[in-house]
Parts: structure tokens; sequence; C-alpha cells
């Protein structure tokens, strides 16, 4: 779960790392009162989940309550790369020296994590990494040991710091890794770490990401995630727990295992057809949890066909099978669907298809016969 | 011979008591895996379908010399279940459970590894050795015996290639499926190494799919280390970058780890990849053929 600019910096000041005077505001009469209880000059900034938000116009600095205000009417509702900014940040506008960089990854192919200083802050990181890999510091921490003064002092030394800045940097370095451990973080990211002209380092921008599956010890931060930012189908798909992607062909896709949903997604591709999602019943599904699914599915007006790929093991197909009878009686299904069931009781759930012939189903025996069938049925590529 | 699951196992089953855990316990058991024991804290002298339940992993040891663990413990207790597994000193660890966090599975790996401990998942299928155990939920009755080793990060993509090759008339000397997390025991590496020890594996098929660099490390071992050859398939080529596919490690981060990149890193080292499940057992027979 990706965390907004604000929720990171409230989880930063939790613990202990220097940010910026702010607050959340939802309409320019909000930032303008932002602005005047902070007091300005400030910044204005769109809280949207990518990022470019400052080429894109997201982020503008305000010398007066009014300037606040009359940014916010542009920049509230703006759509920046796809994501539209329904929420800004008011902050204390800085005096900036410096820009640093510091982050912490989980890095999987080590199994640790991964600490990365370097002074060439603010810019994009995986360009310093390439052309001047010699300014980016980067330390492993096993997790057994915890993040040491010794890790701070490579960082440091390694990013070729200023000595006076060493004892602040290391404090916000381990603060910033005591919370990255401590909310199950995936991943932790000051770009930039300011320095002020009076040697003083802040935290200026947040990016944080934190384990799904570890929300159910953090019920605090599980309260942060915003819905409305999700795709409508996404969105439906996440309160009724199903496992879903949208992306934006027309031939639907279901099946069971993320690993033959992925396939299938590839198959239907190189067939000419242009998966419309990413949609995993997975394991066990039941007749109800079918019908589910293919709501969601359904739901995305840009579906023109449908394919169920089923591989039994611990899912039945004839479970399956019903599933896909009971939606056909429930949901108006106006798109033909082709269905292959392999593996435990395909036969009986072939032949459960066969008996109820619903017009607009069509049994096919492999996965690629299945798929050449769908993207025909959808009308080719496009 | 087969690896990690052989006739030397001999198996207990943590969350045995559970819905989940009874089910898969009484199948692997049906279909002739030595299983010894289950483990529920609390529920020590109860049986589930004759097995007998102990509170804790390290009596299952002392009395019934248990050797293999696998876990069936809900999430958030799972970490503990590996741990005490690993304390009592079983061997092997096949960790089934989804949706442990991966701070957790971060201290395990790094508790278990140096221990020498095989660890295989979390969130795999198991491991199956036709005709000798079965280890997890893979359905054993889609596979047949034989001489190829298979690996994935994935179940039922699996199960589709097993079929495959058994249409074909080929089998399986072990199915490996070591898990769909970001963080897992045994890589694909640890794999290849015991099936190129294996006497019984003549052709490995590997089963890959986007996230992570372990496909790429795998290319680089198999150029470097093994006489077996090895046929594999990528998964995901039309998953979009920063968007997690159903497997929390199934995702593209910035440019890294994408199919197409997994793809040509094989291919660089000269292993053949299959376009689809299909093509992949196809290529797979024509590999066999020429032995």
């Amino acid at each position: 779960m990706d965390l907004y600019e604000y929720q990171g910096k409230e989880l930063f000041a939790r613990f202990g790392l220097p940010v910026s005077d702010g607050m959340v505001a939802d309409t320019p009469e909000q930032v303008r009162e932002a602005a005047e209880q902070i007091g300005a000059p400030v910044m204005v900034k769109a809280q949207v989940l990518v990022g470019g938000r400052g080429k894109a116009g997201g982020i503008k600095r305000a010398v007066t309550p009014d300037d606040a205000e009359q940014h916010a009417r542009r920049i509230l509702g703006m759509d920046i790369h796809g994501h539209v900014a329904r929420r800004v940040w008011v902050e204390r506008s800085s005096d900036i020296d410096r820009e640093y960089y510091f982050s912490i990854t989980l890095d999987r192919g080590a199994k640790q994590s991964l600490c990365m200083l370097t002074t060439a802050g603010g810019i994009d990181i995986e360009q310093v990494a390439e052309q001047t890999p010699e300014k980016l510091a980067r330390v492993h921490v096993d997790p057994m040991q915890g993040f040491q003064p010794h890790h701070a002092r490579r960082l440091c030394f390694g990013a070729g710091l200023p000595a006076e800045e060493i004892k602040q940097a290391s404090k916000i370095m381990a603060d910033a890794y005591r919370a990255y451990v401590e909310t199950d973080a995936m991943l932790v990211e000051i770009n930039p770490l300011i320095v002020t002209p009076d040697d003083g380092l802040r935290a200026l921008d947040s990016k944080y990401t934190v384990d799904d599956n570890a929300l159910f010890r953090h019920p605090d931060i599980a309260a942060m995630r915003d819905l409305e930012a999700l795709d409508p189908q996404e969105r439906m798909a996440r309160e009724r727990d199903v496992t879903y992607v949208k992306l934006d062909g027309t031939v639907g896709i279901l099946g069971n295992g993320a690993g033959l949903v992925m396939s299938t997604l590839d198959v239907v591709a190189q067939a000419g057809g242009t998966p419309a999602n990413f949609l995993d019943v997975g394991g066990g599904a039941q007749a109800d949890q079918i019908v589910t699914a293919l709501e969601v599915l359904l739901s995305n007006d840009r579906v023109r066909a449908v394919l169920f790929n089923v591989f039994g093991g611990i899912t039945r197909c004839d479970e399956v099978a019903r599933g896909i009878l009971t939606a056909l009686e429930q949901l108006h299904v106006s798109v033909p669907i082709v269905v292959r069931l392999d593996g435990t009781n395909d036969e009986e759930g072939r032949r459960l298809l066969a008996d109820a012939a619903p017009p607009n189903v069509v049994v096919e025996a492999t996965m690629l016969g299945a798929a050449q069938k769908v993207v025909e049925l959808a009308g080719g590529a496009g | 011979m087969a690896i990690i699951v052989t006739a030397q196992t001999r198996l207990v089953v943590q969350g045995i008591t559970g819905r989940e855990g009874s089910f898969h316990a009484g199948r692997n058991r049906d279909y002739g895996t030595n299983l010894v024991a289950g483990v529920t804290p609390g529920k020590g002298g109860q049986s589930v379908g004759g097995t007998p339940v102990y509170d804790t992993v390290a009596e299952t040891v002392a009395e019934h010399d248990a050797n293999t663990a696998m876990v069936f413990v809900p999430p958030r207790f799972a970490a503990d279940a590996i741990y005490e597994a690993v304390d009592a000193g079983i061997q092997t660890v096949v960790c089934i459970t989804e949706g442990i966090p991966v701070h957790d599975m971060l201290r395990v790996y790094n508790y278990v590894r140096p221990k020498g401990v095989t660890l295989l998942g979390p969130n795999c299928p198991g491991a199956l050795s036709p005709g000798i155990a079965n280890v997890g939920i893979i359905p054993a009755q889609v596979f047949a015996g034989g001489r190829i080793g298979l690996i994935s990060r994935s179940g039922t993509l699996t199960y589709q290639i097993g079929k495959e090759l058994a249409d074909a008339g080929l089998g399986n000397s072990t199915i490996v499926g070591i898990g769909g997390d970001p963080i897992v025991g045994m890589s694909f590496i640890d794999v290849l190494a015991r099936f190129e020890a294996d006497a019984d594996t003549d052709l490995v098929v590997l089963v890959g799919e986007i996230g992570g660099d372990e496909e790429e490390k795998a290319a680089a071992y198999i150029a470097r280390h093994m006489t077996t050859p090895v046929v594999a398939y990528i998964a995901g080529f039309e998953a979009p970058p920063g968007k997690t596919m159903g497997h929390a490690g199934a995702i593209i981060s910035g440019s890294a780890g994408t199919a197409q990149g997994k793809k040509e890193a094989l291919e660089e080292c000269g292993v053949r990849v299959g376009s689809s499940p299909t093509e992949t057992a196809a290529l797979a027979t024509e590999a066999f053929s020429r032995l």
C-alpha cells in the first residue's frame, strides 16, 4: 500500500524525523486557512500517488494566503499522469541550501534491507545510480542486527557528508529505519532530504510503501487507504476481496492462481487480443466467488468477451461450472464467455455446461484454443 | 531418489487441526507420505484421522523422529511456527501459508539460512515426488512419475505444464513450488543444485514469472554449474509495471523484473524459453528425446 506524502510525513513525525509544519486541505478555502495558520510563505503540494508532480504543475510556492488559495484552485482536480489531485498538503516553505537523498528498500536478492544515501538528491535516483554510482553510498542491513551506528557512518562517509552533518543525518537514518521496521514498510524514501542554510536537515518529501500482508498489525495505517483514488473496478474488487488488476484491453480474463492467470494474459496477447484485466479467483473457489469475480470483471464496459481459464487442483471444475451458470442467471451477461476447464472434476464441469447449454458460452479443450476463440469473439485486436 | 520430499520424509503438520491443515495432511498421507504427527498448541493428545496431535514440534521429533514440517498455520503465527520447527531440529520446512508479512520472512530467512535447514516457501504449493511422497497441496493425479525435475514460483501454472508433459508421455522426478512471495527460502538456484545432484533427474523445467531477479541468477547458475539441460517458461509479459499480479512477489519495479528481461537472460545462457505452457512442454519433450 502506497502512502501519500502527507501520510508518510505523519509517520515520519511519529518516529522523530524532522518535517516541516503543515496541514492537509481539500478545498481552496481550507488551503487559505491553512496558510494563515502556518504562516506564509507556504508550499501547496498536490497529493497524488505518482512521481513528477512538480514538473506537472502540482507543487506551487505561495507568498500569501490569497496566493495559496489561487494555486489550490488550479491544483485541486488537476490530472497528474492519470491521477486526480483531490487533496493538497500545505506546508511552511523551506530555505534550501542542498538536497540529499536517503532510502531504505527491501532487497529481495540479498534478503536484507538496503539503505542508500547520496548528496546528489532531488533528482531521479536511478539516474544517479547509473551515471555517478560513486556518489551513491549503499549499505545492506542484516535484519537480525538492525541498523547500527556503523551502518550510519559507512553511509555518511561513503556519500561524503560534511562532518558537521553526520550526527544529525545518522539520527535521521536510524529513526527512518525504525519507522521502516516498525510499520512493516517495503520502502521509505526521503527525496529530497534538505539541508537548510543553518545546517538543519529535514525530510521535504516522503515516499512510503507498507506491506499489505502486515496491515493487520497496523489498523491506523490500514485506515489511511484512499479507496476513492482507486479505479472503480479495482475499488469494487478490493471491497469484495477479489484479486484484480485493470488493464486497457477488451478480453476479460479470469482463472485460478496468479501464475496461470498471468500466463493466460500472455497467451491471449499472443493470439492477437488485448487483456482487459488480471483476475485471480484463488484456490478452492466456490460458486458464489465465481459470481462475484465475474461481476467485478463485467463492470468494466470495455470487456467484449470473457475467458475463464481454470486448472483444477484444489479448485473443482464442477464448482466453477456451477458458478458460471449461477452468474449467468443472476447477472446480465451480454458478452460471449469462453470456458476452458482442466484438472479436478473437469469432465463433470464440462458436462454441466453442455447440459445447460447457455447460448453465450463456448467450451474449449485447450488453453491455446480457448485464447484463439476468445480473441475471435472479442473481434480481434483493439 | 527424488529431492526434498523422499522415502525418508517423516512429516509433521503444524496446524493439523485447521480445516485446510487436516484436509491436506489427509491427502498427503493417503498418497503414501509418511505422516507421523501433527501439532496444534493446546490440542496435544487429540488425533486427526488417526494421526496423533502434539502441543509442540519438539515432542514430535522426540516421539516420532519427525524430520520434515509442513506449516499450515495462519499468516500472523507462521513465522513463529517456522522458528519452532527449526529450533526443534527439523531439517526440511515446507511453508504453505500465504500472506506472511515480508519483514517476518526477512528475519526468518536470515535466522534459518545459516543453520543449513531447507525452507521451501512460504506461499508455495509444496513438493511432490510422484510415487514416493507429497508434502503440500499439489494435486498428484495431474503428474506422472518420470525423470524431469519441475521448479516453479506458481501453483496452477505448474499443474498446467505438468499435465502437458504427462499428455506427451513424460513424467517428473520431483515437482517443487518455491513460492510467490518476495522473500522465500529455497531459490531457483538451490533447487537447481539439488536436481543437478539427483541421479533420477535428466532434465529440468523452470517456470518463472515477473518480479525480482531469481530467474536471472538462475540463468547464470545454469550456464556455469549445470550439466543437466534446462528448459524454461516465464509468465507475465502483459503485466504492467508497479502492479502486484496476485503473488506478492510478482511485481515489476521500475524497469527491473520484467518477463522480457528474464527471457533474454535465460536465452543468453543457452536456456530455451517457451512462449506458452504448451510450447514449453513441447520444448521439454524435444530436449528429452535428445538425451
